[in-house]
């Protein structure tokens, strides 16, 4: 493997979600995928100002979001990495510029003290200095599609990337992803009658104390 | 079909239920091999952690989680006992000559910290679409048992013989 080329497929440990995706595409899912992916690949020329920045980038080249020449098809999977890069302005530091503001205003206006508003102006223009002079760290987490299996595998499980990728695949390609769990294994993936659905329905928890 | 996030909600417990039934399984020597329809013959065991919770009717819940490579689970035991339920678990699934590790959170199925066997991934460019497919197959497989064996305890969980034949080997275990 090319040394240097991100692969959290190829890592050692995965911690994963699944989700059940049910569509079709009017031009087939080859080309709606990569359609799909190019309209909402991450911008390659950051925004300096924004805070948070997100989309689409190859596997194998997650720095260079060009789904023209990269490949996004493995096999009998659409394989692709959803990118996060956001700005993290330590709190602590915020209080250090704002401190420092206040009391060049105070001298600025020889008053001892200043006002509410003359406060929040100087926490607005500390927060917009700093995420302009704040790096994106970026986050990278792979997805692995069947399209074929209707079966979605995303390599997070944390909360927040989740919710962003579920709102940008929609966008992305027009289906909705439905998050695997208890209730939607049944659902989806098994091969119940209604009734025996409706049986799973009716539910409700077990005692195991017998009482 | 619900609405997803009250089913998230109100159907939780069944993963919760699935898991103890994992313990109750492998504590008292099932046949998992079966119960999975593998071919290859699986062997579970509890891996290094176990979290379990007990709804205490007001609003509170008793947590309990155990935690290392020799740990014993007698706490875990007597949780059980006042009606708590497995949360989540490390399990450590053997097929055949493969071995995979991993956590699972009984109300959202998500899977951390999960390993698989090893691959080669010295291999060359060229062939990171073979490593991408292998490691896919093996992921996949995994998963695939934890789905047909849920789907198995939840075909057992709504049968008439639930309550005569697994419910009382469950709470036949718990009190032992």
């Amino acid at each position: 493997m090319k040394k240097g080329v991100y692969m959290g497929l190829i890592s050692s440990t995965h911690s994963i979600s699944r989700y059940y995706i049910d569509g079709e595409f009017t031009d087939g899912p080859v080309e709606g995928v990569r359609r799909g992916l190019i309209e909402n690949a991450i911008p390659e020329i950051e925004n300096e100002y924004d805070e948070i920045s997100a989309g689409w980038t190859p596997l194998e080249t997650p720095y260079k979001p060009d789904f023209q020449s990269a490949s996004f098809i493995f096999g009998t999977y659409f394989a692709f990495s959803l990118r996060i890069d956001k700005k993290s302005i330590p709190a602590k530091l915020v209080q250090k510029y704002i401190a420092i503001e206040m009391e060049k205003k105070k001298k600025e206006s020889g008053r001892p003290f200043i006002s509410k508003n003359e406060k929040t102006e100087i926490k607005e223009m500390v927060i917009d200095i700093l995420m302009h002079k704040t790096p994106f760290i970026p986050n990278i987490y792979d997805v692995l599609w069947d399209y074929e299996d209707k079966n979605l595998l995303l390599f997070s499980t944390q909360k927040a990337a989740n919710e962003l990728f579920e709102t940008l695949f929609f966008k992305s390609f027009d289906h909705k992803p439905i998050k695997i769990f208890p209730y939607t294994i049944v659902e989806k993936l098994g091969r119940f009658s209604n009734d025996k659905k409706d049986r799973v329905l009716a539910l409700s928890p077990l005692n195991t104390k017998g009482a | 079909m619900l609405d997803i996030a009250t089913a998230y909600n109100k159907y939780g417990f069944l993963g919760n239920e699935f898991l103890t039934w994992i313990w109750y399984l492998i504590e008292t020597d099932q046949d998992i091999t079966t119960l999975a329809s593998s071919k290859d013959p699986i062997i579970f065991e509890i891996g290094n952690s176990i979290s379990l919770e007990n709804n205490l009717g007001d609003k509170s819940k008793e947590k309990i989680t155990i935690k290392g490579d020799q740990a014993g689970l007698e706490e875990g035991g007597t949780a059980l006992k006042k009606g708590a339920w497995v949360t989540d678990m490390n399990l450590i699934c053997r097929m055949g000559e493969e071995e995979y590790k991993f956590s699972i959170k009984g109300e959202s199925f998500n899977i951390t910290g999960l390993k698989t066997p090893t691959i080669d991934i010295s291999s060359s460019e060229d062939e990171i679409e073979g490593l991408i497919i292998e490691k896919t197959f093996l992921i996949m497989k995994v998963i695939k048992v934890i789905d047909t064996l849920f789907l198995k305890f939840i075909e057992k969980r709504i049968s008439d013989d639930w309550n005569r034949s697994d419910l009382k080997g469950i709470r036949d275990w718990i009190q032992s």
